[in-house]
């Protein structure tokens, strides 16, 4: 057969009709190619995996939940000694226990989506190399448990901060506060892409692991986590302007405690950013994601 | 009937050596070379082209093609590095084909595993749930068949007790259990059946026996080639990952103890070392008939099979044993010496099969070199074949005589009187 007949045989291969097949298994599959719809289908699956990861970390703990209690208050108790009463830092003139325990349960709320779902491969692989299900459950149930956590810690926020009024402290919210579902979603975006980049790229180049949880703490210190951006030099201002989680950070200041500088500008550049991270992160994921059990 | 798998021209290569090693500045400088259209900086001379495809890679599958239709129960069978995982790995989705595609009609499952996902400190019930879900069930439907499932387990007692207080047996069973109930429209099924013991394996193959009879589509690899026999319709052997044999399940049974078998009556491992821990080693094994080694005898004839083993470490206490296995895999017997304990040196070791004891056909046999009675220091699997002849003369029936053994046994007759027989 001569080539230009056997491309027309493939073209009308090709042109056949999908005759009712359901999946089609190929070498490759497109960068863009996610398949987002057919993570409806395990909603149960990722409602499960919240519930395991939620359950299991407790078993055989005297404390049990109460560890998603005493972490937040601990850290917290930390830095008012150390970056308040030691290192004398501002804090916008809000008591320094609540601006630290905004700043640490908001942050955490990041920090574990990105420490946790950098390992999705690695970590699973033992799950993942004897059973098909779409990939992007594991991270999107972690970001669902960390949710979980992180309105726990919120609640305890609250109860601190009823107590702080009790002793004679005004809180100011402000009509930010109906912008937290979006300063946590971009929490969540920013969590969750970086966290899938990395879990993509470590199944080639296993240092990274190593990096992220340095990464994240020093990440932290560049951003106004525990101390507010007021402080910063104006000379120095545009640096915490490059960093897109900044406007996040301040803005939940802003929306329970009343105090932050927030530009609504700077916090659009930082959503569209978190999109590109996301998509960026989405597409590594479905590249890396049909062939990672041949190379973990 | 529809084709539910449409198997086409699938491979897969693996790379040899460097799995997974990579450096990031070798990658950035493949990556640089190719942006600008420069050949890769880091291939051999004269590999450029070829170096990923014919040299590094190892060809686990290498164009395999084949059609499942709806409800048939299709073996896979081969030896271990034949390609039968990858397969399997490739048609679950669990890894990608180098080239070639696969196209699937209806929900599939696959059990590469029993028990993906059970966590250790959940319990019993709550671990039914996580791993029916992870294997494609619906909350909804692991409700429904929960009490089912736990039945067919039976460890009902110990539902609400975190598995890893669980024997090995319990955990299996649950495991199972839980697989069991799965109702895909094509299940895939990966050696799950060597597991738990007799009873419960019998219980399992015959769940199995209901799931294609319930018209489901079963795509099985097993080495246990009995079962094969008895569940698959269909077979295929795969040998280096190609296609070797294809068709009715017996046949295709068959003509794999035909590839295994060695055939020539004896067999030397010089230099090859088939010791586990240097205690004991196998040198020679044959099969004697008259006197004769040869791998072929009369079904009138005894046949005596004879191996030399060295003793590496004086004063061990050795014993030996041959398992016997006939065309189907299935075992026909064991049988051992006592455990003595020995000085080392070489020794042989040998037994006869009497005369008119096995069917005609073709037989293997294992050989077991074993140190203080349950340490297993040397084990060669097929060791040995023969084949069984039929002998001349035979009365009566002359098609094929079922069994896998065929002794003479001692028959009467007795004419009865009239009145003795109206009972």
């Amino acid at each position: 057969m001569t080539e230009e007949a056997l491309k027309a045989d493939l073209r009308l291969i090709e042109a056949e009709p999908s005759e009712g097949w359901t999946t089609r298994i190929t070498p490759h599959r497109g960068w863009l190619d996610w398949r987002l719809g057919q993570l409806w289908r395990y909603r149960d699956l990722i409602g499960l995996f919240v519930w395991r990861d939620f359950v299991s970390a407790y078993k055989q703990t005297v404390l049990g939940p109460a560890w998603h209690v005493i972490q937040p208050l601990l850290t917290t108790l930390m830095f008012t000694i150390i970056f308040s009463r030691v290192a004398r830092l501002s804090t916008d003139g809000i008591p320094p226990f609540l601006f630290y325990l905004i700043g640490s349960v908001a942050w955490g709320y990041f920090a574990n989506n990105l420490t946790k779902t950098s390992v999705t491969f690695v970590g699973n692989a033992h799950l993942l190399g004897k059973v098909y299900f779409h990939r992007l459950v594991l991270p999107i149930s972690v970001a669902v448990s960390n949710l979980i956590t992180f309105a726990i810690q919120l609640g305890i926020f609250l109860v601190a901060l009823t107590f702080f009024w009790m002793t004679g402290y005004r809180p100011h919210f402000t009509a930010w506060i109906l912008f937290t579902p979006l300063f946590l979603f971009m929490m969540a975006g920013y969590g969750l892409g970086g966290g899938i980049i990395v879990s993509a790229l470590t199944t080639r180049y296993r240092d990274l692991a190593n990096l992220v949880s340095f990464g994240v703490q020093l990440l932290m210190y560049a951003t106004p986590v525990i101390y507010p951006v007021s402080i910063i030099p104006e000379r120095y201002r545009w640096i915490n302007d490059l960093n897109p989680l900044a406007p996040i950070m301040e803005g939940f200041r802003l929306a329970f405690l009343g105090a932050g500088t927030v530009d609504v500008s700077q916090l659009a550049v930082s959503f569209c950013v978190m999109l590109g991270v996301l998509v960026v992160g989405l597409m590594l994921f479905t590249h890396v994601e049909r062939t990672f059990m041949d190379t973990v | 009937m529809s084709t539910v798998i449409s198997v086409e021209n699938i491979s897969k290569a693996y790379r040899l050596g460097t799995i997974g090693g990579a450096d990031l500045s070798d990658d950035f400088a493949r990556w640089w070379a190719k942006m600008r259209g420069r050949p890769d900086p880091l291939a051999k001379i004269g590999e450029e082209h070829h170096a990923r495809l014919m040299g590094e890679d190892f060809w686990a599958l290498d164009d395999v093609s084949f059609d499942v239709k709806e409800g048939e129960v299709l073996g896979i069978i081969g030896r271990n590095g034949a390609g039968k995982s990858t397969l399997l790995k490739i048609l679950s989705q669990v890894t990608a084909p180098t080239s070639g595609e696969v196209k699937i009609k209806g929900r599939i499952a696959s059990l590469l595993e029993v028990g993906t996902g059970f966590h250790p400190d959940l319990t019993g019930r709550e671990n039914v749930f996580l791993n029916g879900s992870i294997l494609g069930m619906t909350k909804e439907e692991i409700k429904r068949k929960f009490d089912e499932i736990v039945a067919f387990s039976e460890i009902e007692e110990f539902i609400d007790t975190p598995v890893k207080r669980y024997s090995s047996g319990m955990y299996v069973r649950l495991a199972f259990a839980v697989a069991a109930h799965l109702e895909p429209e094509i299940l895939i099924v990966d050696e799950v059946l060597a597991v738990g013991d007799a009873q419960f394996q019998q219980k399992c193959v015959g769940k199995m026996g209901q799931a294609s009879r319930a018209g489901r589509t079963v795509l099985f690899v097993s080495h246990n080639l009995s079962v094969v026999c008895s569940l698959c319709s269909r077979a295929l052997l795969l040998d280096g990952g190609r296609i070797t044999s294809e068709g009715l399940a017996a046949d295709v049974v068959s003509a794999y103890v035909q590839s295994s078998a060695t055939s020539k009556g004896e067999v030397t491992w010089d230099g090859e070392p088939n010791s586990n821990n240097g205690r004991l080693r196998l040198g020679r094994a044959r099969t004697l008939s008259g006197g004769q080694v040869t791998a072929n005898v009369h079904i009138d004839k005894p046949l005596a099979v004879q191996y030399d083993f060295e003793v590496l470490r004086a004063g061990l206490n050795v014993s030996t044993s041959i398992h016997l296995h006939d065309k189907y895999g299935t075992c026909v017997l064991a049988s051992g010496t006592g455990p003595r304990v020995l000085e080392s040196g070489w020794y042989r070791h040998s037994c006869v099969f009497p005369a008119n004891f096995l069917n005609d056909g073709r037989y293997t046999i294992s050989i077991l070199l074993i140190s203080d009675i349950t340490r297993f220091e040397v084990s060669v699997p097929e060791a040995l074949s023969f084949v069984v002849h039929e002998a001349k003369g035979r009365e009566g029936w002359l098609g094929e005589v079922i069994g896998c053994i065929r002794p003479h046994l001692q028959w009467e007759e007795i004419p009865l009187e009239p009145a003795a027989a109206n009972l």
